[in-house]
């Protein structure tokens, strides 16, 4: 009898169908992509493939430019705001004793569950100028505001006449506040793997030599979660870069990100050579970030991951 | 003699640990139950148990990471109830050794010194000597996965050592080491305990590490401490069975006192050996245990002197161990002993598996256990 494993059968079996799936469904429709980048428009519907790099100078116009920049800033923002909050969700979840654990991580999963269109129009409920967020302003300041009153200062305004509704919506905060949201369970959920995986006697050890709990937190909690760190920051940063629903309900006019202007070439615009240069543009910048990642985790992640 | 003069010495030196009463309760478990201990200065105190018996716990209590119910800890005559592990003049090496994997070996050693703002060459001093003390010289700039683990484990101590605490804490240090390391590493301790004249405060479950490191040991068992005393009278006069039986290997018998004779004789009756008298200080009734160590057992294919025990039986098995060789005997009276014969010399008989002999010892090496 074969020994199973060296039989070509098998290995063919189980090898063609990912391989065909792969280049059928993903390989093949990105090549047309990127074949498309180098085309002309003839018509409405008809695209010449020319090898032009018109789309490409195009892309690489000051206006295209400043709204790459500004999607990666704010895909920066967001992740750090990400990595900020998720930094204590993550600690607490690790240091939380056993029967909570799964109820506090399912909490972090239970958005993923969710549609995305549907979060971000109940966000759109929250933040709206009569939504949830501004009420609960409005709650505070009364009663801050009859508080005074009680303790005789209400003749003095010192909160102002009435309370003023904050525009929350259709800005850039709201996008940022929006990607955060969307974002947050992709930092918390590889920085808690990376915690939970430390030994805990790292952290005694520290605390036994006489560190605060800061310094701890500083020496040896953030550099042993380090891979952690930056698989959060990676696969919190780029998927942000790339948004598209997240700008297009929660932002204003001003807020539009990269993945706006490339669906517009595609649909309202009609131009897919040049959307397909953009895609590719964004691709490549991708690609750039990933290699500084690998670059900068190349020499000190021996032993840690 | 010498024994009882060293115990002299020890118990002269200040207090530096008073625990007392302590109790520490998980949910309903009593992990430690009511324990009181006092450990002198320069002193190599060993905590020896089974797993699960309270030892590690009463340890992390020690060094801050645990709390008592009940009880006090005094550590240099202060009052420990609410000081974090960071303000303790302990320091603990760990089972794991938990040496910092992004840290060098100098930047491990010299951690605890820079997070007190200890000046920079004061530091630098310090590390050194504290490395050539664990014969480390040279290894500052190496990670810890460049080293082996007894390396780490010196590293470990180090780190501990440089802080100069007033109690060094270890939680069953050589656990991860293979045999002879371990071996080597025992005595490389004991001699470090007498260089830098700290108190050590071992834990382990290895009651040879214990007897041959420590100047004395506390029995633990089920949260409670069952005898606290030097090695050798641990070993030659357990004051229950459970001490009796947890170290070493003993052959444990029960008996029922029969009566008192005049001189402090205890008359008893048993199963193996029918009525006997052996000298026994206190008054005792109803059942108890007799013991007796398997070095003390004598074979012989002839009866023994009348002033020894001797009762008939036949060999069930021999297992050799190089050093020495166990000999399982079965009793024409029923129960089974093992006796522990050296081997002295390449000729020594060479007992056989259904060999019938005569099996005894001196009446004075019978231990009486009232537990």
């Amino acid at each position: 009898m074969d020994y199973w494993r060296k039989s070509n059968k098998v290995f063919l079996s189980f090898g063609i169908p990912p391989t065909i799936w792969l280049f059928a469904f993903f390989l093949g429709p990105l090549f047309l992509v990127w074949g498309l980048s180098f085309g002309e428009k003839q018509g409405i519907i008809r695209v010449a493939i020319t090898g032009t790099l018109e789309n490409y100078l195009r892309a690489l116009q000051p206006l295209y430019l400043q709204i790459f920049l500004k999607s990666f800033w704010y895909a920066g923002l967001t992740t750090f705001f990400c990595l900020v909050i998720s930094f204590p969700v993550a600690l607490a979840i690790t240091f939380v004793s056993d029967r909570w654990k799964p109820i506090l991580l399912l909490l972090i999963i239970l958005p993923f569950w969710t549609n995305l269109l549907i979060r971000t129009y109940a966000l759109i409920a929250v933040l709206r100028t009569n939504g949830y967020l501004n009420d609960l302003l409005e709650l505070i300041w009364q009663s801050a505001d009859s508080g005074l009153r009680i303790l005789g200062l209400g003749d003095w305004n010192l909160l102002g006449e009435r309370f003023h509704r904050f525009e929350l919506l259709y800005n850039n905060f709201a996008v940022v506040y929006g990607l955060v949201y969307v974002h947050l369970p992709f930092m918390v959920l590889p920085l808690y793997a990376a915690l939970d995986r430390m030994d805990r006697s790292y952290i005694e050890v520290s605390l036994d030599l006489g560190a605060s709990q800061w310094r701890t937190f500083l020496s040896v909690i953030v550099p042993l979660a380090l891979p952690g760190i930056i698989s959060g920051v990676i696969i919190t940063f780029i998927p942000a870069l790339g948004t598209y629903l997240t700008p297009d309900l929660l932002g204003g006019t001003d807020s539009q990100m990269i993945a706006n202007v490339i669906e517009r070439q595609f649909k309202s615009a009609n131009d897919w050579p040049f959307g397909a240069a953009l895609s590719f543009l964004l691709m490549y910048l991708t690609f750039f970030a990933l290699s500084v990642r690998a670059l900068l985790t190349n020499h000190d992640e021996k032993g840690l991951a | 003699m010498e024994i009882n003069h060293k115990a002299h010495f020890m118990a002269d030196r200040p207090v530096i640990l008073q625990i007392q009463k302590v109790v520490k309760r998980f949910g309903n478990i009593h992990a430690v139950n009511g324990v009181n201990l006092t450990i002198h200065e320069g002193e190599f105190f060993a905590l020896l148990g089974p797993s699960g018996c309270g030892k590690t716990t009463l340890l992390r209590m020690l060094a801050g990471f645990e709390f008592p119910n009940e009880g006090s800890i005094k550590i240099d005559g202060e009052e420990t109830k609410d000081v974090p592990p960071n303000q303790r003049p302990v320091n603990m090496v760990f089972q794991s050794y938990a040496v910092f994997p992004h840290m060098t070996v100098f930047d491990n050693v010299a951690y605890g010194l820079r997070v007190v703002n200890v000046p920079r060459e004061e530091i630098k001093e310090r590390v050194k000597d504290a490395l050539a003390l664990v014969k480390l010289d040279g290894y500052n700039s190496r990670k810890p996965d460049q080293l082996s683990g007894g390396q780490r484990q010196r590293v470990a101590l180090a780190r501990a050592l440089v802080k100069r605490p007033r109690v060094l804490l270890l939680d069953e240090p050589l656990s991860a080491l293979d045999a002879k390391l371990r071996e080597a590493m025992q005595l490389e301790l004991v001699k470090l305990q007498k260089a830098v004249g700290i108190t050590f405060l071992i834990v382990t479950h290895d009651q040879d590490e214990a007897l041959s490191m420590a100047d004395r040991i506390a029995v633990m068992e089920n949260g409670v401490v069952r005898q606290v005393a030097h090695p050798r009278e641990l070993y030659e006069s357990p004051n229950c069975k459970f001490v009796a039986d947890f170290i070493g290997r003993m052959n444990l018998f029960s008996g029922i006192v029969e009566g008192h004779e005049d001189g402090g004789r205890l008359k008893v009756k048993t199963e193996l050996l029918g009525k006997l008298t052996i000298s026994y200080n206190e008054k005792l009734s109803g059942e108890l245990h007799l013991a007796v160590r398997p070095e003390k057992l004598r074979i012989s294919s002839e009866i023994l002197p009348p002033s020894h025990f001797s009762f008939p039986g036949e060999i069930d098995a021999v297992v050799y161990h190089g050093s020495e060789t166990h000999v399982y005997l079965k009793t024409d009276a029923g129960p089974l002993l093992c006796a522990t014969l050296t081997n002295i010399s390449r000729s020594s008989i060479r007992p056989k598996r259904g060999d019938r002999l005569w099996i005894g010892w001196a009446p004075e090496d019978t231990l009486v256990l009232s537990e």
